[in-house]
């Protein structure tokens, strides 16, 4: 019972995909939908072979992951610092916070031809386009998760006589290190969304300059194949990370 | 027998201290600014000057050009919170309203919604062309996702003792949406409005920056083609006051804190 429970909704979701693939097949092998406009999703699969070894995937999925990775230690070190930086001084936390919130609403991604003019068409700028994307949920989480510890908690350390630094690595940061993460997670996401949306924009980079290459090469299967691609990327980062912090929340 | 007066409380400062902090950190932002612009430090004219940059603010306002390409972006984004919003909203109360569809469908709308929706520019481009077409279907296509994920949310917190008072009423279908879900949705829907119009203005806006000859984003790209620092600090600035602006209104027009997320 709870088997069919659970296989049910995935038959019904996973059936439904490829129902509507095979509709898109023969729509556009029947001419209702223009090839051109729009390859077949046969053409498309035999396009991810060709797009993997001929355009090396493998080299510009390394180049959006060193971005990404060189963005994510940003985040960690720029973001969770000023998180706590806040939360210790109460006073510049309640005169920025919402700033920072603020920050976090506004489309920061359109400075990108701002920071193209300061560091140049380079990977600084589509590593600094994550950063900024993604600092205001790390720091906002951190101050959150630091604020929400529990007093009995601190009295405890406090009781212990430990000092400021063994209270925060001892007590603070632990239980704080779930909703930390959370905001790192949302902040790797809005990273990642910016670096391949920057890529695609300035047509540097790995990933999302592959689609924008293609496309201007008309290679319309093979556009549709990249675009795949990073939607699987994507989706399997987002997946991951999710298990992540699903496997430390117990912990807090 | 003692004098009793009247207890009044002591005057309160004209500025309190986190106002007093906001208001030297904003000093010495300005003042590291105006010293990086003078030293010469950076390449020329990437810092310009506090004043240049006013002038700029001040010319950009005043210019009639301005205004109509703000009124084409507008009314791009207008059209895509319309549409995305109105979908969003059908397929979140759908999926709210049936579990097993929800099971089915809701995990692919969760795992696509933080993709980066700018690469499918070039596939919007072949579909509706280089004009405002695609810069909608940009704005459709981002704020769709957290519309229909609110509205889904939402649907699913509704109090079920009004569900039940809306049946036992023999209300229709549309009955339940208009006089029930919806108004009981509206915290949700708001948020999720919120969202979808922020991520459908970064849609929209970087559409425009990488291929249209009108619009706000076209105004930034051709001021960076240009090299015109000054107004593109100005188009920024305004472009960043009228964004939040825009989400702070709506959240407070929906009673949501709009800035503390905690």
């Amino acid at each position: 019972m709870s088997r069919a429970y659970r296989l049910v909704p995935f038959a019904l979701g996973f059936g439904t995909l490829v129902i509507l693939i095979a509709l898109m097949e023969a729509l556009i092998r029947a001419g209702v939908i223009n090839k051109f406009i729009v390859p077949t999703p046969l053409e498309i699969g035999g396009a991810f072979s060709r797009v993997i070894v001929e355009e090396d995937i493998p080299h510009r999925f390394l180049v959006t992951a060193r971005e990404s990775f060189w963005a994510a230690v940003l985040l960690v070190v720029v973001g969770v610092g000023l998180g706590v930086l806040l939360y210790r001084i109460q006073l510049l936390r309640d005169a920025t916070e919402t700033w920072v919130a603020a920050l976090a609403s506004a489309p920061t991604v359109l400075m990108y031809p701002l920071f193209l003019v300061i560091f140049g068409r380079s990977e600084k700028t589509i590593i600094m386009m994550g950063f900024v994307a993604g600092v205001p949920a790390v720091i906002l989480k951190t101050v959150e998760g630091l604020a929400g510890t529990r007093r009995v908690l601190i009295d405890v350390g406090r009781s212990f006589k430990l000092t400021e630094l063994q209270l925060f690595w001892k007590i603070l940061f632990p239980a704080a290190l779930a909703t930390i993460f959370v905001g790192l997670r949302l902040g790797m996401i809005f990273a990642l969304i910016n670096i391949v949306g920057v890529e695609f924009l300035i047509n540097f980079g790995g990933l999302g300059q592959l689609i924008n290459d293609l496309a201007e090469r008309y290679d319309l299967a093979g556009t549709y194949a990249a675009i795949c691609f990073v939607i699987l990327v994507s989706v399997v980062f987002f997946f991951l990370t999710d298990r992540l912090e699903r496997w430390l929340r117990p912990a807090a | 027998m003692a004098e009793t007066g009247r207890l009044t409380a002591p005057a309160a400062p004209l500025f309190g201290p986190v106002t007093l902090v906001r208001l030297a950190i904003i000093a010495a932002v300005l003042v590291i600014w105006e010293a990086v612009a003078a030293s010469g430090l950076l390449f020329r004219d990437v810092v310009p000057s506090l004043t240049v940059i006013a002038q700029a603010l001040v010319a950009l306002l005043a210019d009639p050009t301005y205004y109509w390409n703000l009124g084409v972006t507008a009314g791009e984004i207008g059209v895509a919170i319309l549409i995305g919003g109105l979908a969003g909203l059908g397929v979140g109360i759908l999926l709210g309203a049936n579990p097993l569809l929800a099971r089915a469908y809701e995990a692919y709308l969760y795992y696509l919604g933080p993709t980066p929706k700018i690469i499918f520019f070039p596939v919007m481009i072949m579909w509706f062309g280089v004009g405002p077409g695609s810069k909608i279907a940009m704005g459709v296509i981002s704020c769709f996702f957290p519309v229909a994920l609110s509205a889904a949310a939402g649907m699913r917190g509704i109090d079920k003792v009004l569900i039940r008072v809306g049946r036992s009423f023999r209300l229709s279908s549309w009955q339940m949406v208009t006089k029930i879900y919806l108004p009981a949705m509206r915290l949700p829907i708001i948020n999720g409005v919120r969202l979808g119009l922020g991520v459908a203005i970064i849609g929209t806006l970087l559409a425009e920056t990488k291929l249209s000859n009108k619009g706000v984003g076209f105004l930034i790209i051709n001021a960076y083609s240009t090299f015109n620092m000054p107004r593109m600090y100005a188009l920024l600035i305004v472009l960043f006051v009228l964004s939040i602006g825009v989400n702070a209104l709506i959240g407070r027009f929906g009673g949501v804190n709009t800035t503390t997320r905690r």
